[in-house]
């Protein structure tokens, strides 16, 4: 390969890994922050799907109806699909203290539930997949070399790496709520005796998670495509909930991790297009893998919060 | 008179209408969503479990549909009994059923009765290899075992699809589905012209297995010990890590045999669509049935009834088939919250 062909390769292979990693951030920042609280959302799969669905439902509709500004409805209708689902978590596990992880995948399976239910009730059987025109991208540098192509990128991609992340990170670290959040996944009678409201706060982690889970869903079906379909998820948030460990409950090293899977699925993509016969699962299921092997090396010392899994009841 | 809610165990009687409660109180909330599509729930419900039944066909659809679920439910059943919360039945069955087509692949010229015996065993013991990392992380490093078998179940859909689209992508269809398994080793018909096949009966003997060892046998009191609380056990002097152990592997193993049936019972070839879930929806059963076997067959036979007749519904009345799914994921949401009720009792008292 000569040079400028190369460039244009590694150009290209930035500005889609960037793609790639923003429903990940999202999903596994969303994921961070509740499990900071102490509740593993493994809903998170569903949330995503119905904030895909939700977000393409309410902007084709209100497209329709001629509503200007529809693609920020549809972003407000996926964050409210994801706040009333984590709401209902919150009913399960918070204050009725069930068990966390058959309750996730309770949730994840009714996500997904209404939102094929919800696409046929709105779209009907058509055979023509309704379609919206998208966000557009955002060309920061103009049309020049490298720069330009690599920071052509969704309104919602900057929002992630420039504002979520460190929002986040700060948040988490150097508020008062963030440190009343922690001590809530940390240890909950003593939060409790210090008078921290336990549930208002796991609640309160639960929704902004519900809500930015639901975003990455969005950015798929209103930035990304335009379109819904039921593949559009495809494990996304699985992924999610293997870099959130494998990031050890960090916001910062959980965006490293979805930058890094970001890179490997569209190397891997880009391979396929090239001709190249890869078995490409075998990159797929790199987080996975990696999350696991990266398990069973700290073992003991995985740095889980220490209310994890388990409900608080108040004595 | 006075009623008084206590803080005790739920008298005896009570807890088998948990479930029942339960699916009422799911068929009123759901009933909304009928209303959207302005279909009325009464006949919906009835297209859902009477309809069903009315036909033969449909009848035995029902029990051709509660095969894999059957095993499913048990295998999440088994684990979670046994404090092990084996949320990677789906990845399981994946392998099983990859088994199975291996197995079947080569069985051209080999009789039925070596045929079928070799598919059982080797899908359940891919089914018990799936689930051996997370088990022994669990009992030799304490890794919580949720998060390790949910994404193996991931990996093992990538597998699957790897094996689709590389060595056993057909040839002649270049579809991503594997070339069709031997003829002896296609599970018979228990009734002619039906799709209701040996699987069953498989499903059935496995219930039963199940139920005997959790209820007549000491490993399953052990194991009921540790479900209850491993510190407790241990101090009772169980080895509460190889409970854990074999209890973890053999759900995989019986998660396993699911993919047998539904390769040799039903596709005759594995697709990656093998599975559609079954694995999850097995965590939806043995909640239903609550952690019974019992139960779970009588889970597994409403959920069956519930798919079959999503398709009538949506055929009488166009309300759309995934109302099913959604049924079935509340009425998983439902029963863990009203399983609740099982610690309280109602006590009525006359004053004086």
């Amino acid at each position: 390969m000569d040079d400028t062909l190369f460039v244009t390769f590694l150009v290209g292979l930035i500005a889609a890994t960037l793609r790639v990693a923003t429903p990940l951030v999202y999903g596994s920042i969303g994921e961070v922050i509740t499990e900071r609280a102490g509740i593993l959302n493994l809903g998170i799969e569903g949330i995503m799907f119905l904030g895909a669905f939700a977000g393409f439902a309410v902007a084709a509709k209100s497209f329709e109806a001629g509503i200007g500004g529809y693609l920020w409805l549809g972003l407000l209708g996926a964050i409210v699909s994801g706040v009333l689902m984590a709401l209902l978590m919150g009913l399960l596990t918070v204050t009725l203290g069930l068990n966390q992880h058959v309750s996730g995948l309770g949730i994840t399976l009714l996500a997904i539930g209404l939102s094929l239910f919800g696409f046929r009730l709105v779209f009907g059987e058509s055979s023509v997949l309704p379609s919206v025109d998208p966000f557009s991208q955002l060309f920061v540098f103009g049309e020049t070399p490298i720069l330009g192509p690599i920071f052509k990128q969704y309104l919602l991609t900057y929002v992630a790496f420039l504002v979520l992340v460190p929002l986040a990170w700060w948040l988490l670290y150097r508020t008062s709520f963030g440190l009343e959040l922690r001590s809530v996944g940390e240890n909950p009678e003593a939060a409790d005796a210090a008078g921290v409201n336990v549930f208002r706060t796991r609640y309160l982690a639960l929704v902004i998670g519900g809500a930015l889970m639901a975003v990455g869903g969005a950015f798929l079906s209103i930035a990304q495509l335009g379109a819904f379909s039921p593949g559009i998820i495809a494990g996304r948030g699985w992924v999610c909930i293997a870099l959130v460990i494998f990031a050890r409950w960090d916001p910062i090293r959980a965006t490293a991790g979805a930058v890094l899977f970001g890179a490997v699925f569209a190397l891997q993509l880009r391979l396929q297009t090239l001709g190249f016969d890869l078995p490409f699962e075998v990159f797929l299921a790199l987080p996975y893998l990696v999350t696991i092997l990266a398990l069973a090396i700290t073992g003991r010392n995985a740095n889980y919060p220490g209310a994890y899994l388990k409900p608080y009841r108040r004595e | 008179m006075q009623i008084k809610i206590e803080r005790s165990p739920a008298p005896v009687w009570f807890r088998p209408l948990i479930p029942l409660l339960a699916i009422v109180f799911t068929f009123v909330i759901t009933a909304s969503l009928v209303l959207l599509v302005n279909a009325n729930p009464l006949s919906a419900y009835y297209y859902f479990l009477i309809d069903p039944l009315s036909s033969r066909v449909s009848a035995i659809e029902v029990l051709v549909k509660s095969t894999p679920l059957i095993l499913t439910g048990a295998a999440v059943t088994f684990a979670f009994v046994g404090g092990y919360w084996n949320i990677g039945a789906e990845g399981q069955l994946l392998m099983g059923a990859t088994a199975a087509t291996a197995i079947g692949l080569q069985m051209h010229g080999v009789p039925a009765w070596i045929a079928i015996p070799l598919m059982i065993l080797g899908g359940f013991l891919a089914g018990m290899l799936w689930a051996l990392a997370p088990a022994l992380m669990r009992v030799k490093l304490a890794i919580d075992e949720v998060v390790t078998t949910l994404l193996l179940n991931s990996v093992a859909l990538l597998i699957v699809s790897a094996l689709l689209n590389g060595p056993w992508r057909d040839p002649i269809s270049q579809w991503p589905q594997s070339p069709e398994i031997a003829p002896s080793a296609i599970f018979p018909k228990l009734i002619p012209r039906s799709r209701l096949h040996l699987g069953f009966i498989l499903a059935v003997i496995v219930v039963i297995l199940v139920w005997f060892v959790l209820t007549r046998t000491a490993f399953g009191l052990r194991m009921r010990a540790v479900g209850m609380g491993s510190s407790a056990a241990r101090f009772a002097g169980i080895n509460v890590d190889r409970t854990m152990l074999i209890s973890g592997l053999v759900s995989g193993g019986i998660a396993g045999l699911a993919g047998v049936t539904e390769v040799a019972g039903i596709h005759y070839h594995l697709i990656d669509a093998i599975s559609g879930g079954h694995g999850y929806t097995g965590i939806i059963v043995a909640t239903l049935g609550t952690l019974n076997a019992w139960g779970v067959l009588l889970a597994a036979l409403f959920i069956g009834l519930i798919d079959t007749g999503a398709q009538t519904v949506s055929r009488a009345l166009g309300v759309p088939v995934y109302l099913g799914d959604v049924i079935q994921a509340a009425l998983l949401l439902v029963t863990l919250g009203f399983l609740l009720l099982q610690g309280y009792r109602i006590r009525w008292r006359r004053k004086g």
